[in-house]
């Protein structure tokens, strides 16, 4: 997609922020808060979405029959359908129908799967003279750029960079200057090659097989002109926009412009059953009435080119039912620094992409962006139509590794540090991360002098040297005793179990466990004061370091393990307490794809974030005089909730029981951090991960309020940031 | 948005967000009404309401070079949604989807008893349409619009400006004011 020829992926990702960063960031978190504020405003926003959803499970599943249904009513209708297995296919049938119109010229409203098939250079092969008539398109026409977004695609450039290449491209009489100026020029200019148009191309947004009516979302009028003035119409779309009834549109154009840019709805909504039966203007005869000629012919191009393997596609199946409102790019930290021009493919950019492109094209131009997806699961919320699109690019990257992965591969000189079930050959930077649980305890059994000897530990050896992390970065400091440890030598729980309202079993999670034992410990303080028998077992680690590296069959290893090891306590009626967000997230939520269906919701059911369950005591009548207050002069917290914590919506516990000890606390309103769990640390991804905190820095550089942040790489990353450690809010609360 | 309010009002309400003119008249009003909020030349489709004409000045047998010319397009919309503030515009041979949409000024005309209140209702309407007559509509929500300049501009490809000229079709109905600001109106009880 990008035409640099940078290789190196570090440079290639600074050359686009430098270039494209600020008008990507602008645009995109305009956008994201658009989204909240129009969603917000929708009171059957979550009805609409579970509606959205159950229309495309249904139609997905029953597509074949919908296909049919479609090309008989589209074939009474008086217009063409021709399934095109490729995109050869459809741009071989697509020159027919151009060349037996004998067209010269051709119009296009915005459509990105005209763009997967690659007909504009098809036909200017044949050619013909085409013309992308939507402003932001016709932008990078004149460029000769791809978009650097699925529904803006001209995002990435300035207001200034516009009139700059208008002027060069077409020396215009007057000086362009304001968008209004820009938006005038261009709509005269393309006005003139509209008359002179003989075929118009659009894509669509939807199509309802019980009338072949077909819905276009746009704002500028451009595609109601591109159907309106020419009389041969041409719709290129892939065969999941297909719906059974146009009533089932409805809750589709509720949404999609809410999602997308954050507008209610958009300016056009057009739903044509083609051939439509306004007049065809006669553009070259002017004086004769508008109304002389009706006739008209419509051609409606259905694309498989690889969807209907992705239906068959346990993992990658959800992709189809994505509606390209844009929220999944705009929700997101890394895509909001870089643009689609870095976090994209050969046709599609986003979160989704990699759904689409290992679907369309191939799993190959995946591999250059799928890294870009932290996990951080800010667009699992933001989805119209509730598509897990970081499970999407955890299969990807699985099934990335062990393509790129040699099978004739040796084991590694440093096995014992990666007791993964990831063939050899897998990328040394992802196992190490993936096996975080195992260099933890190494780390922990040598500290101090692991710490002491920072730059000559094996870990520290390993993670710079072999693993390529991050020089600027801190390593964790491990603890010498680690928090399993620490509550085993404890004089037993403090409160006995016959004394306790319930028993909590306090996740010993890797994180809390060797590097930051002081959180575990508040918890149990703050969890003995509320009268709760806690017990700390030796548990094993949750998985979420292998699921983040794509080690899907690692992950589920651990996974089981973890279910194993909790069932006794769950089958005792305990509730699982867990303080890093992250593996919180894990237990309720990832685990749904790791583990049988039963065992995931016994534990989803017992498993609570620390803040919520504390916040859940204290609104069952458990005393929070029993908790530490802050000071009369106290300056305040400014807390960053983790961006997994707040997609399972447990984040706002925090506030709330910050807020009722008596403290004044601000929220940061940033999507992600950026340092996503080992993301930050790797080389090539340091810069972005800056970048991508840059927001907090904003809010909260210099302020003197305590920081706080749950997750543990977050508070990393807000160190790095602002130069200030930061605490997990549990430790305000221990008596 | 789905709230206790009037449909009526919640329409009125939403058109002036998106400055949209409203117009609410009794039948025998809409032709000097209509004439107030022509920018001449100016082309239209004849009305499907009994009792309600276009004024004089509308030419309804347009040429493409009158589309190319005039300033104004007047055509009847066949639903108010209200939720959205939007009118849904039927395509059909007398060319309402052109004059609607080739000219600076677009006006509406719109029977109040045709406001329905949110999209479910204009989509069973649509489907109805769409599956018996091969109908084809456009929901037209405010002017055009584009971002894609580097700033939000009014006025793409289609009309800049948007009236809509409400007519009073139900006897019984409570009298609704045009908003005095500009920026809400609601029923007077």
């Amino acid at each position: 997609m990008s035409s640099d020829t940078t290789s190196d992926p570090a440079d290639r990702i600074e050359h686009y922020m430098d270039t494209e960063g600020d008008a990507i960031a602008e645009n995109t978190r305009g956008f994201n808060d658009g989204r909240y504020e129009s969603t917000a405003s929708l009171p059957e926003y979550e009805r609409l979405r579970d509606q959205a959803r159950t229309i495309k499970e249904d139609a997905i599943d029953r597509l074949p029959e919908l296909i049919d249904e479609l090309r008989a009513t589209v074939e009474a209708n008086g217009g063409t359908v021709y399934l095109a297995d490729d995109a050869a296919d459809a741009t071989a049938y697509i020159r027919e129908v151009v060349a037996e119109r004998e067209a010269d010229r051709l119009i296009k409203s915005k459509s990105m799967t005209s763009e997967e098939i690659e007909v504009n250079e098809a036909l200017a092969a044949d050619g013909v003279d085409v013309v992308e008539t939507d402003l932001g398109e016709w932008v990078l026409q004149v460029a000769d750029e791809t978009p650097s977004h699925i529904v803006a695609p001209a995002i990435h450039k300035s207001r200034d960079e516009i009139a700059e290449l208008f002027a060069d491209a077409f020396d215009p009489e007057a000086e362009l200057e304001t968008a209004e100026d820009l938006t005038a020029f261009a709509r005269d200019r393309l006005g003139d090659l509209i008359e002179g148009a003989d075929v118009g191309m659009t894509g669509a947004n939807f199509i309802a097989a019980d009338s072949g009516t077909m819905a276009l979302v746009t704002s500028e009028g451009n595609a109601r002109k591109t159907v309106a003035a020419t009389d041969t119409h041409i719709a290129v779309a892939g065969v999941e926009k297909i719906v059974p009834s146009v009533e089932d549109i409805a809750p589709f154009v509720e949404l999609i412009g809410r999602s997308g840019t954050g507008q209610d709805i958009t300016s056009y909504v057009s739903m044509l059953t083609p051939p439509v039966d306004s007049p065809v203007p006669d553009f070259d005869a002017d004086d004769r009435p508008l109304d002389a000629d009706t006739d008209r012919s419509f051609h409606l191009v259905l694309l498989d080119n690889g969807r209907m393997d992705l239906r068959e596609d346990d993992d990658l199946r959800e992709t189809l039912y994505c509606i390209r409102c844009s929220a999944c790019s705009n929700a997101c930290g890394n895509f909001q620094s870089v643009g689609g021009h870095v976090f994209g493919g050969e046709t599609y950019s986003g979160g989704i992409a990699t759904g689409w492109e290992a679907g369309v094209e191939s799993l190959e131009s995946t591999a250059a962006f799928n890294d870009l997806c932290t996990g951080c699961s800010r667009c699992v919320p933001a989805c119209p139509v509730k598509i897990d699109i970081p499970w999407i690019n955890t299969v990807v990257r699985d099934r990335l590794n062990r393509k790129k992965a040699d099978p004739e591969a040796l084991g590694w000189v440093y096995d014992e540090l990666v007791p993964d079930e990831e063939p050899g050959g897998l990328s040394l930077q992802k196992r190490l991360a993936g096996n975080f649980r195992t260099l933890a305890q190494l780390g922990s059994a040598t500290a101090p002098l692991s710490n002491w000897l920072a730059n000559a530990s094996p870990v520290r050896l390993v993670m710079e040297a072999v693993a390529d992390f991050d020089r600027r970065r801190d390593l964790p400091t491990f603890a010498r005793e680690d928090f399993y440890q620490w509550f085993k030598s404890r004089d037993g729980a403090a409160v006995d179990p016959a004394d306790a309202d319930r028993t909590v079993v306090l996740y010993p999670d890797t994180y809390t466990r060797y590097i930051a034992p002081e959180r575990g410990k508040a918890a149990v303080r703050v969890l003995e004061a509320l009268d709760i028998h806690v017990r700390v077992p030796d548990l094993p680690g949750s998985g979420r370091p292998p699921l983040s590296q794509g080690m899907i069959a690692t992950a589920e290893r651990q996974a089981e393990a973890v279910a194993d090891a909790l069932q006794p306590h769950l089958e005792a009626d305990r509730d699982v307490v867990v303080i890093e967000p992250s593996d919180a997230a894990m237990f309720r939520s990832a685990y749904r794809r790791l583990l049988d269906e039963e065992v995931f919701e016994a534990i989803r059911a017992q498993s609570y974030e620390i803040m919520e369950y504390v916040y859940g005591l204290l609104e069952t009548g458990s005393d929070a005089d029993a908790l530490a207050t802050p000071p009369a002069d106290d300056p305040g917290v400014a807390y960053h909730p983790h961006c997994q914590a707040r997609t399972i919506d447990v984040a706002e516990y925090t506030t709330a029981v910050l807020e009722s000890t008596g403290y004044n606390v601000r929220t940061s309103d940033t999507e992600c951090c950026g340092m996503a769990g080992s993301f930050g640390y790797k080389s090539e991804y340091y810069e972005l991960s800056m970048d991508v905190g840059e927001p907090l820095k904003e809010q909260f550089g210099g302020t003197d309020r305590t920081v706080v942040a749950p997750g543990i790489s977050c508070s990393d990353q807000l160190e790095a940031l602002l130069n200030r450690s930061a605490r997990h809010p549990i430790e305000l609360l221990a008596p | 948005m789905a709230t206790v309010e009037s449909p009526l009002t919640t329409f009125a309400d939403r058109l002036a967000a998106y400055d949209v003119s409203l117009t609410p008249v009794a039948p025998t009003d809409a032709q000097r009404a209509i004439a107030e909020l022509l920018e001449p030349p100016a082309i239209g489709v004849p009305l499907p309401f009994e009792d309600v004409r276009l004024p004089a000045a509308v030419e309804t047998a347009p040429t493409t070079a009158d589309l190319r010319d005039a300033r104004t397009g007047v055509t009847p919309g066949a639903l108010g949604i209200a939720d959205y503030g939007s009118v849904l515009i039927e395509s059909d041979q007398e060319g309402t989807e052109p004059i609607s949409l080739f000219n600076e000024r677009h006006v509406v005309v719109l029977r109040r008893s045709d406001v329905v209140p949110g999209m479910p209702e204009a989509f069973r309407y649509l489907g109805e349409r769409a599956r018996t007559d091969g109908a084809s509509a456009i929901i037209a929500t405010g002017p055009s619009a584009t971002a894609d300049m580097g700033a939000l501009v009014t006025g793409a490809h289609g009309p800049h400006e948007v009236a809509v000229v409400l007519v009073d079709d139900q006897d019984d109905a409570i009298p609704i004011e045009p908003p005095a600001d500009g920026s809400s109106t609601g029923d007077e009880p």
